[in-house]
């Protein structure tokens, strides 16, 4: 059974140049969990494939529950000269939301 | 000068941010400091452009109607503002305040001015200088160089304070420093607090976006849910002078404050949270918590301080092309094919007219104009709208796309309907460099009342 980051946690993406950055929160601790174990940098950067060739950097705010991801060359450009919609990427937090991820017991040991 | 406790509020978070709320803070958040921050990186490119048409201007175009609602109760109030409305030519924004000031019932304040951010003249001596973003020198972006600013920091803001001013007026500050500048004025702390400097900086970094804190960007209607977000209130912070730290907003005010909302402000337009850098310390935020210490109300733990570094950055802008736009909207059966067939019409009447563009972007609005990938698409919505834009460095070549998109209304698929033409828009980029803090001489003018 998966499981979307969306029922698990919120985010919210904020940009600098060509790079986004994209704050994953756990409502709480057993979200925590599975955040931590599957949302990993590669995984956001599968589902970004699309948008950018990466890099994908992560950093853990275990205190918070929260991660934030930063994702370089996934503003078109940055935000003075993309040709985007939103070339902020202020609504890329809610692509993120929809990445599915293994639930709580797969993965473990039966 | 020796204060135990002061009050910072939020009045404004962007150039054109709402002025209700920062009037709401300013007449019950029984405030000390109002800071507003509204300089995003590129619009101090295009405030100094209008500074070079009309030497009076340069400042925030806002800045009028703003400060009009502002200063009569704030001054009121004895509460000192702080603000980088200056933009391009802060002299001239406090010279035009002090022609209207009057006019609002104001006619009696001191007002410090913030000179010294502007370093084009640096730039044209090292064209060696590295680019932050990709290391190429930046002689390159010179011949096209439109503004050179440098983020300077709290202690100018301090200084400013420090005259006595009721208002200080700055140009290139950096956001968090717009906040910290008073609590280095009323504590008297110093550049070896690191402490001290790392909990005023994460204070002024989650109170510069005004309603972020206090639940804007952040509602999601049966999932989190934000009490009155019409009535959105803006952030304030408690501050002693020990470093004690507590956010909170406008009494009385819409919105939510709590940890969830903090967790999100802290991270926004942050990277490594173990090294924000700023021009006054570098924050580590890595172990930083929040506790909800009453309803809307947060108190700020973990914050971590290092030095200072020796360099200021440089935000340079500079003319990059012209993006030319347009939109088209397609409805009912078949409307997907027929946006698309709307698509390759433009393109090739772009093609036989011998423009070409350096990059052109195909949205179809309502399908992919975000961010959808090809294993997120749906069904065939019942409207579209296409979207074509392009950037070049030929103005015409700019301003032909939203023509040829617009003229699908007559000249392409059936059933074109609300078409926009957005015309061509100057682009102006920005790129970053570091130079040494040596090289940049901040200084407070006074404004005299004419």
């Amino acid at each position: 059974m998966s499981i979307l980051v969306y029922d698990i946690a919120h985010a919210r993406a904020g940009d600098k140049g060509n790079t986004s950055n994209i704050s994953v929160t756990a409502y709480d601790a057993a979200g925590w969990e599975v955040l931590h174990r599957e949302l990993t940098a590669e995984r956001v950067l599968a589902h970004f494939r699309h948008l950018t060739p990466g890099p994908v950097r992560r950093y853990e705010l275990p205190q918070l529950r929260a991660l934030n991801f930063v994702i370089e060359n996934a503003l078109g450009g940055g935000v003075t000269r993309s040709l985007a919609i939103d070339p902020h990427g202020k609504s890329l937090s809610a692509l993120m939301l929809t990445i599915a991820l293994p639930g709580h017991n797969e993965g473990q040991a039966a | 000068m020796a204060r135990d406790k002061i009050r910072i509020g939020c009045g404004a978070g962007f150039a054109d941010d709402r002025i209700p709320p920062g009037v709401e803070i300013v007449e019950k958040g029984d405030l000390d400091y109002l800071a507003m921050e509204c300089l995003a990186e590129r619009t101090i490119a295009r405030e100094t452009l209008d500074r070079a048409k009309d030497p009076s201007k340069g400042y925030t175009p806002v800045l009028l109607e703003r400060m009009e609602a502002i200063m009569p109760p704030a001054l009121k109030r004895g509460i000192k503002i702080v603000t980088n409305m200056g933009a391009a030519n802060p002299m001239g924004a406090a010279k035009v305040l002090r022609q209207h000031a009057p006019d609002w019932g104001c006619p009696d304040y001191t007002c410090a001015v913030v000179q010294g951010d502007e370093v084009t003249s640096i730039m044209r001596a090292h064209p060696e200088l590295p680019l932050m973003e990709d290391g190429a020198p930046l002689e390159s972006l010179l011949p096209r160089m439109a503004s050179a600013n440098a983020y300077l920091g709290a202690d100018i803001v301090a200084e400013g304070f420090s005259t006595g001013a009721d208002l200080v007026i700055t140009g290139r500050v950096a956001d968090p420093s717009l906040f910290l500048g008073p609590m280095l004025h009323a504590f008297g702390w110093s550049y070896g607090d690191f402490q001290r400097l790392a909990n005023g900086t994460l204070a002024g970094h989650l109170l510069e976006c005004s309603g972020q804190l206090t639940g804007g960007c952040f509602a999601d209607p049966g999932k989190k849910e934000v009490e009155d977000l019409a009535g959105l209130g803006y952030p304030l912070a408690d501050v002693w002078a020990d470093g004690r730290v507590e956010v909170s907003k406008t009494p009385g005010s819409g919105g939510r404050l709590d940890v969830a909302t903090c967790t999100e402000q802290l991270l926004y337009e942050m990277h490594d949270p173990s090294a924000y850098i700023t021009p006054d310390c570098v924050l580590d935020a890595s172990g930083v918590t929040f506790r909800q210490i009453g309803k809307d109300r947060v108190a700020l733990d973990g914050a971590r301080g290092k030095p200072r570094t020796a360099t200021y950055k440089v935000v340079v802008g500079y003319f990059d092309g012209y993006m030319g736009s347009g939109e088209m909207g397609f409805s009912g059966i078949n409307a997907v094919a027929r946006a698309k067939l709307g698509i390759e019409v433009v393109k090739e009447r772009l093609r036989r007219r011998g423009l070409s563009y350096e990059e052109m972007r195909i949205d179809l609005i309502g399908m992919n104009s975000l961010h959808a990938n090809v294993s997120s698409l749906a069904p065939e919505p019942y409207d579209v709208r296409l979207r074509i834009a392009a950037r070049t460095t030929d103005k015409k070549a700019a301003e032909a796309v939203g023509a040829e998109v617009r003229s699908l209304h007559m000249q392409g698929p059936t059933g074109a309907g609300g078409g926009i033409n957005f015309g061509a828009r100057q682009i102006l980029a920005v790129k970053s460099v570091l130079i040494p803090r040596e090289w940049v001489k901040p200084e407070i003018v006074m404004e005299k009342a004419a």
